[in-house]
């Protein structure tokens, strides 16, 4: 049976519910991670994700649904009979266990040989490179360190599926970056399968292969971080995802390689089709940064072309935020990269200037 | 902040103190010096430590020494009073063990209640507080006597025939000493398992763990603490306890504290009331020794 699962399908959710008396924490998620990548659960605080994480670990019991482990069925299996760990938001070390102990818990629960479980426990130290610490308490260590023993702990046994609860949520943002990459070297040096959740979308870019977005107990979008981000499907993942500047219309033009929408900014052309009923409600989803501005108008910009007056300037650094709004009143939000072209240092308030984008750098969502 | 001028906590730590010196101190030295001297004569109840003829200064070994020996040259250790001892120390254990035994799952189980119940079950630990602590122990008496509530249930069950003596015998002495002594088990292990972090438990089972092994491998050494502090507070006050043994204990098992009362209020021999109870403090001191080794090696550990 599990021979014949493949490699697409490794840890499956089908149609999983989660209810807590009346509320639905998790409403019918259908998820397939592959084996071996890094998947990310992205919500905010109260979407469902981490009821979701507990089920898979199995501290919660699904209303109704499978998880599907390579081709088995494991919603019944109680937390300790699943070969899945997780790493604990809190880390959860055993503070009356040193750092060997912590570590070897797992194995010596499956009544690993002597032997064997020195040079496991040996290995994984080595590996979150925390050998010399095995005889230190669990509060003795920095944060950073308590977090790589977590991490050695709950691969000791060497999972099927590795969890991850909010993995930098108790690490300050200096060093959060740093870690970041050092447990996706791990992750990946071990080739463990991972799922993790976070609410923190930086986090979710930078470590996972790919992204499920969960609002209100759904999944609304999965895809790697570069079709999320560019390619968002509903108003609810443009939004939540970067910064956006959402323009509420009409659908007026649904050819097979363009659309156009009707908005309160004009026409808007974008380059690909929604396959939709002329007059629909939709909206088009550009990125800040995907807006030109300059005082002069363009050459050769036929579409996606409008004048407004800047409202606002911010200085950021390494780029600039500008908010212009049109005679209409639409406000637009727009970031160019500092230096970016000489016209711009001439921006000032209260200026009348030009903001055009390619009809390719824009998304037409349905409402 | 300036909250703690050196005046201030000075007389804060020095209020106590002075209590501790004047009420604990002070009648402990007059208690050692009382067990070095010889027994007095009906105007005074312990002769001075000086004697007037001579002038000169001399301890008197003898009080400890029949503690310790029958008569001069007796076998060591096997008088009345280190039987008595032993008694003591025996019964204190064994009611320090039930206490734990009882105490504990109930800790847990208000530990792991939902926090708005909590206030109401603590509140029922402490309610029997609310009375005399004789009229308590007097209750006892009704029920465990020949004639009293368990014996007429039994026999109204028809499980016995006669009355079973359980009054004036070790077990409703024990019996006794738990049932009072047991809030002071139950407070410092629910404080201790309130405390505990529930993710710990769930790391423990997600690493492979059963839940009864998870209670062992993590519940249990992480309340040690807890178990250490409800252990020396039930044990070290039933080691000299009075009132329980003579109200419920039977006429064959004389504990240390009967022994002190017989010496010091029937046999007038405060010299040697004094010798035993200055024994006794040392038997004690050594456990309570080493609560505070523990706690303080706990609460380093936390920092």
């Amino acid at each position: 049976m599990a021979e014949t699962v493949s490699k697409e399908d490794y840890l499956v959710t089908e149609k999983l519910v989660k209810r807590f008396d009346e509320a639905v924490a998790v409403d019918e998620v259908n998820l397939r991670v592959r084996k071996g990548e890094i998947f990310a659960l992205l919500g905010s605080s109260g979407c469902g994700k981490s009821t979701l994480l507990r089920m898979l670990a199995g501290f919660e019991k699904p209303t109704s649904g499978r998880i599907l482990l390579g081709g088995q069925d494991v919603a019944p299996l109680a937390p300790y009979e699943r070969p899945v760990n997780m790493m604990f938001q809190s880390y959860a070390l055993f503070p009356h266990l040193d750092i060997w102990e912590n570590v070897a818990f797992g194995l010596k629960r499956e009544g690993c040989a002597k032997e064997e479980l020195k040079t496991r426990v040996g290995q994984m130290l080595d590996l979150v490179q925390l050998g010399a610490f095995a005889k230190r308490k669990p509060h003795q260590l920095s944060g950073g360190q308590q977090q790589r023993v977590a991490l050695a702990r709950s691969l000791a046994k060497r999972p099927k599926v590795l969890l991850l609860d909010e993995p930098l949520g108790a690490l300050d943002k200096k060093l959060r970056e740093q870690t970041q990459f050092e447990l996706v070297n791990i992750i990946e040096k071990v080739g463990v399968t991972c799922v993790m959740v976070t609410h923190d979308q930086e986090e979710a870019m930078t470590m996972a292969g790919r992204i499920a977005v969960m609002s209100k107990g759904r999944v609304l979008q999965v895809g790697s971080p570069q079709e999320i981000y560019e390619y968002p499907s509903n108003r609810f993942v443009a939004d939540f995802i970067g910064s956006v500047n959402l323009l509420d219309g009409k659908l007026s033009v649904d050819e097979p390689d363009h659309c156009a929408a009707q908005t309160a900014l004009g026409e808007i052309h974008v380059g690909h089709s929604i396959s939709g009923t002329l007059g629909m409600p939709v909206a088009v989803a550009v990125r800040p940064e995907k807006v030109s501005i300059g005082k002069l108008a363009p050459q050769n910009v036929r579409h996606n072309l409008f004048q407004g007056r800047v409202k606002e300037i911010a200085y950021f650094g390494s780029y600039n935020t500008y908010i212009v709004v049109t005679p209409a009143g639409v406000r637009v939000k727009i970031t160019e990269p500092n230096g970016s072209h000489l016209d711009l240092l001439d921006i000032t308030w209260e200026d009348e200037v030009y903001f055009w984008w390619d009809d390719t750098d824009a998304v037409l969502l349905r409402n | 902040m300036a909250l703690a001028s050196p005046l201030g906590r000075r007389f804060v730590i020095g209020v106590p103190y002075a209590w501790l010196v004047v009420f604990f101190l002070l009648p402990f030295l007059i208690l050692l010096y009382i067990s070095f001297v010889d027994m007095g004569n009906d105007i005074s109840p312990f002769k001075p430590i000086w004697d007037s003829a001579t002038g000169l200064l001399t301890l008197k070994y003898e009080n400890y020494n029949s503690i310790f020996r029958m008569g001069e040259d007796g076998a060591l250790f096997q008088t009345l009073y280190i039987e008595a001892y032993v008694r003591s120390l025996w019964y204190a254990l064994c009611t320090a063990v039930l206490c734990l035994l009882l105490g504990y799952p109930f800790a847990y189980f208000i530990a792991r209640s939902k926090p708005s119940v909590r206030p109401a079950l603590l509140m029922m630990v402490m309610l029997p507080f609310w009375t005399s602590f004789l009229l308590r122990v007097y209750a006892w008496k009704g029920i465990l006597a020949d004639q009293g509530v368990v014996n007429q249930a039994l026999m109204a069950l028809g499980l016995i025939h006669e009355p079973v003596q359980m009054l004036y015998t070790n077990v409703s002495m024990l019996v006794g000493m738990t049932y009072v002594y047991l809030p002071f088990m139950v407070l410092p292990l629910y404080a201790n398992l309130v405390k505990m972090d529930f993710r710990l438990l769930e790391a423990a089972y997600d690493l492979g763990t059963t839940p009864f092994k998870a209670f062992w491998l993590v519940t249990v050494p992480l309340s040690k603490a807890g178990i250490i502090a409800g252990f020396m507070l039930v044990f070290i006050p039933c080691v000299g306890e009075f009132i329980i043994p003579s109200l419920l204990g039977g006429p064959e098992n004389i504990m240390i504290g009967r022994v002190v009362w017989d010496e010091m209020f029937t046999s007038n021999n405060w010299p040697r009331a004094s010798a035993l109870a200055v024994v006794m403090i040392g038997l004690i001191v050594v456990p309570l020794a080493m609560y505070y080794h523990f706690t303080a090696e706990s609460a380093e550990s936390k920092n």
